[in-house]
């Protein structure tokens, strides 16, 4: 495939849910713009229906929800159970936020591929990242 | 609609299985409109399309968006941050919004644009909107490719003298001047002006629309002066001309993409013309060895 340019793995980042606290979400976004991937951010307020049709559209393979209002063992399932109902399970889910322990092994069992707390080093994101795409060679 | 947005992937990554859509395609001969949107950023180019688009759905047209980011040339990365200026469309079946980044692909914006534009138009789009940030990377590819391109300008920024400068002011059939409930909106206009009758006298005369996007003012204006311009490319017989110059321009863009192709593999194929190529350092022959070789197989 030496031929073909090697698309960057796209990624759709959203804040799903009401609360407004995007500073986490948009450094995260920007680690992951110089780690090489094509990030589409989407912005505040999202519900899961939302997510889910913007990844479609963009063709991405990667979604990343960020929520801080304590709704995550809500609506990260919500996404999940979307990409079921439209027949994408393999674009990959995983989330960031101030989000229990307990609540993590119950989020993963529910499909949700990983959880990142606070005071995660980015290079970690990134390097969970080029572990589940290891195709992808980024630049 | 994942087909779709897959295929625009495929088209982007420039995968050889893009050729065989040319002949599926053919027989869709609906064109869509395409109209292009750029200018500098923070001018408010995704708020006034996603006014557009809101318009448009209005008259039950179906609408894609695709909206063009930069990419970093150091790490290939993109932020694409234009879908959040118009997620309120986000449930509408009739409207599909793609992100690109502008430096994802070897063969140019351009070329994976006209060919999204023909994929939208086969799943049945109306109309194409362009979106792209004027700075100098992918706006004149845009232009190349839209029926109509605008150009957006708002009060008080200096880069619109930049813009001016740059030469963007070639490339407008409208213009728009948006945040017009701002200060200094009649002098950017009066500025635009200013600067129109000094250049050449063309045929179309840009007109100036003023705008305030985000209470969705102006844009019924806006979007009169897009169809106006078409019917004019229609009744000056420029856009069969367009048309044609297109599709020369596209041919010799593929030809360079198909060409390109073969000596990557052929250098990758043949150690012994690659590593001649490394002493001699001579690309133009090899290059011409190459693409003889291939045109006598």
């Amino acid at each position: 495939m030496s031929a073909t340019a090697v698309r960057p793995v796209r990624i759709v980042v959203a804040k799903v849910g009401l609360d407004g606290h995007d500073r986490g979400v948009k450094v995260v976004a920007r680690a992951l713009r110089d780690a090489g991937y094509e990030v589409i951010y989407t912005g505040l307020r999202q519900t899961p229906e939302m997510v889910v049709d913007a990844a479609l559209q963009e063709d991405a393979q990667v979604i990343g929800l960020s929520i801080h209002s304590g709704a995550h063992m809500t609506l990260f399932p919500a996404v999940v159970e979307e990409l079921k109902r439209r027949q994408a399970t393999d674009i990959v889910v995983f989330g960031g936020g101030i989000i229990p322990d307990d609540d993590i092994a119950t989020l993963k069992k529910r499909g949700v591929a990983e959880i990142f707390t606070p005071g995660t080093p980015l290079q970690e994101i990134v390097d969970w990242l080029r572990m589940r795409f290891p195709e992808s060679t980024q630049k | 609609m994942r087909a779709l947005a897959r295929t625009i992937t495929l088209v982007e990554r420039r995968d050889p299985s893009v050729r065989d859509l040319e002949e599926a395609l053919r027989s869709d001969a609906s064109t869509p409109g395409v109209a292009g949107f750029t200018g500098a950023p923070g001018t408010g180019k995704s708020t006034l399309v996603d006014a557009v688009v809101t318009h448009l759905r209005g008259k039950e047209k179906s609408v894609a968006v695709l909206a063009t980011d930069p990419n970093s040339p150091f790490t290939g990365g993109a932020i694409l941050g234009d879908r959040i200026r118009m997620q309120r469309h986000a449930l509408d079946g009739k409207v599909f919004i793609r992100s690109m980044g502008a430096r994802g692909h070897l063969g140019g914006l351009s070329l994976a644009t006209r060919e999204a534009i023909r994929l939208l138009g086969a799943f049945g789009f109306d109309e194409v909107i362009l979106e792209t940030v004027g700075v100098g990377q992918s706006e004149l590819e845009v232009a190349a490719v839209a029926d109509t391109t605008v150009v957006v300008l708002t009060p008080n920024l200096g880069d619109s003298v930049q813009m001016i400068k740059a030469g963007i002011l070639e490339i407008a059939d409208v213009f728009v001047v948006n945040k017009s409930d701002l200060d200094g909106h009649a002098r950017v206009a009066a500025e635009l002006r200013a600067m129109m009758n000094l250049a050449p006298k063309r045929v179309w005369k840009p007109p100036i629309i003023a705008t305030v996007a985000t209470r969705q003012e102006g844009i019924e204006q806006l979007w009169s002066a897009v169809v106006a311009h078409r019917s004019h490319l229609e009744a000056s017989g420029r856009a069969k001309e367009l048309t044609e110059q297109r599709l020369r321009d596209e041919t010799a863009e593929v030809a360079a993409e198909l060409a390109r192709r073969r000596a990557r593999q052929a250098l990758e194929d043949d150690p012994t013309l690659a590593e001649r190529l490394l002493q001699d350092g001579t690309p133009y022959r090899t290059a011409e060895e190459i693409l003889k070789r291939d045109a006598n197989r």
